[in-house]
């Protein structure tokens, strides 16, 4: 688990080199793009406070300050991310396979999205073939 | 279990992502929610009826099984366990054969009932009729009240396998007093054993078949080790179990994720 964290650790900080993310940042700095800041700044806002309930188990909740988040800035990947996790975490295994490619789509060189995507996809490919979905 | 937990070793390298003005992360326990496999809903009752064991003589692989089934059951699902005697399957197939060979000299018998033959994997698949009886599955369920009907076949078999095999060669200390532990990669014979469980659900309300599954589980000892095949059996049966339960009632599997700041 700690060798897992901490390659997580590196992965994303390499991540943050790649092109995906330098453009999120670039864009979150603002350059002109107020309309853009305003909405990832909402959109963070909601993706903390549904860390903070999803820590207390309470994922429902979890689930409505992601969702809000990745409606309020569509291209914010961590929107994606932990809502493609609160899904899982309710069993909506559809909804969840959908954030988690959208979070990708975003941020393909981030290794913390992509290890979360493979743990789900363990067991999202294991229900599919069972389901014949 | 919710918990926000960065691993030491990490520390450094999340101090520095954060110095940068980098997203945090926090790693999360979760539990996804399997949905059955079947509706047992409209059932109050189940019935191991029963298996066709097949392989090696060592375990009494319809005994053993349905032992513990209903034992799994009992204390990890809602339905009402009946407990009735263990159908001999295998014997009641072998003497359907028996009488049809006796009315068509063409038809060849599987076995005496009672002969203690060991049936092969292959030969197990002719005696799968029996599964698709629904006026015999029926009549069992009118005598249980309708219960849900668990049976199925069980091969159980030694196997030997030969392959490249990572050991342990022993612990070091190197100059800075750390352990070592080293690995050497040797081909080697190693026995053990398979399990096929091949389960089957039938409503006893119709005889039909609601829902079949089969599995194959091998495990591999070194050549030196002496493992009582029932122990190996139950090794085996154990990885099987959360799939036969899910198939009744809902499971959980637990992991981590991250939620990304």
């Amino acid at each position: 688990m700690r060798k897992r964290v901490l390659s997580a650790c590196l992965t994303a900080a390499i991540a943050l080199g790649a092109p995906g993310a330098g453009t999120l940042t670039a864009r979150a700095a603002g350059a002109g793009i107020g309309a853009d800041q305003d909405a990832r700044s909402v959109a963070k806002a909601q993706v903390e406070f549904g860390i903070e309930v999803a820590r207390k188990k309470l994922w429902r909740e979890a689930v409505y300050r992601f969702e809000k988040a990745a409606e309020t800035d569509p291209t914010y990947a961590p929107a994606w991310n932990n809502l493609a996790i609160a899904y899982e975490q309710q069993g909506n295994f559809n909804d969840a396979n959908k954030a988690y490619m959208k979070a990708v789509e975003l941020e393909p060189n981030n290794m913390l999205i992509r290890q979360n995507y493979d743990l789900f996809k363990e067991i999202y490919d294991r229900l599919s073939r069972r389901t014949g979905r | 279990m919710t918990a926000f937990r960065v691993a030491p070793a990490a520390s450094l390298a999340l101090a520095a992502l954060l110095a940068a003005g980098c997203t945090s992360f926090y790693e999360i326990g979760i539990e996804t929610p399997i949905q059955p496999k079947l509706d047992v809903s409209s059932f109050q009752r189940v019935l191991v009826v029963g298996f066709i064991g097949g392989g090696s003589g060592e375990v009494d692989a319809n005994m053993e099984t349905v032992r513990l089934l209903r034992s799994q059951l009992r204390s990890r699902s809602q339905l009402n366990v009946i407990e009735a005697e263990v159908a001999p399957l295998a014997d009641i197939v072998k003497q359907r054969q028996a009488e049809k060979a006796a009315a068509e000299p063409t038809a060849q018998p599987a076995g005496e009932p009672g002969e203690s033959k060991m049936i092969s994997e292959q030969e197990l698949q002719e005696y799968e009729q029996i599964f698709a009886d629904v006026a015999y599955w029926k009549k069992i369920g009118e005598e249980y009240q309708s219960p849900l009907i668990v049976t199925g076949t069980v091969y159980f078999a030694p196997i030997t396998r030969s392959g490249i095999v990572e050991l342990t060669s022993g612990e070091s200390v190197d100059a800075f007093g750390r352990r070592q532990v080293g690995t050497v990669r040797r081909w080697m014979d190693r026995k053990g054993y398979a399990l096929v469980p091949k389960l089957v659900f039938i409503d006893g309300r119709t005889g039909t078949t609601l829902y079949s599954e089969s599995v194959r589980e091998e495990i591999l000892y070194d050549q030196s080790q002496n493992t009582p095949a029932l122990s190996a059996y139950f090794e085996l049966m154990d990885r099987y179990l959360p799939s036969f339960l899910n198939a009744l009632s809902s499971q959980r599997i637990r992991g981590t994720r991250v939620l990304i700041k």
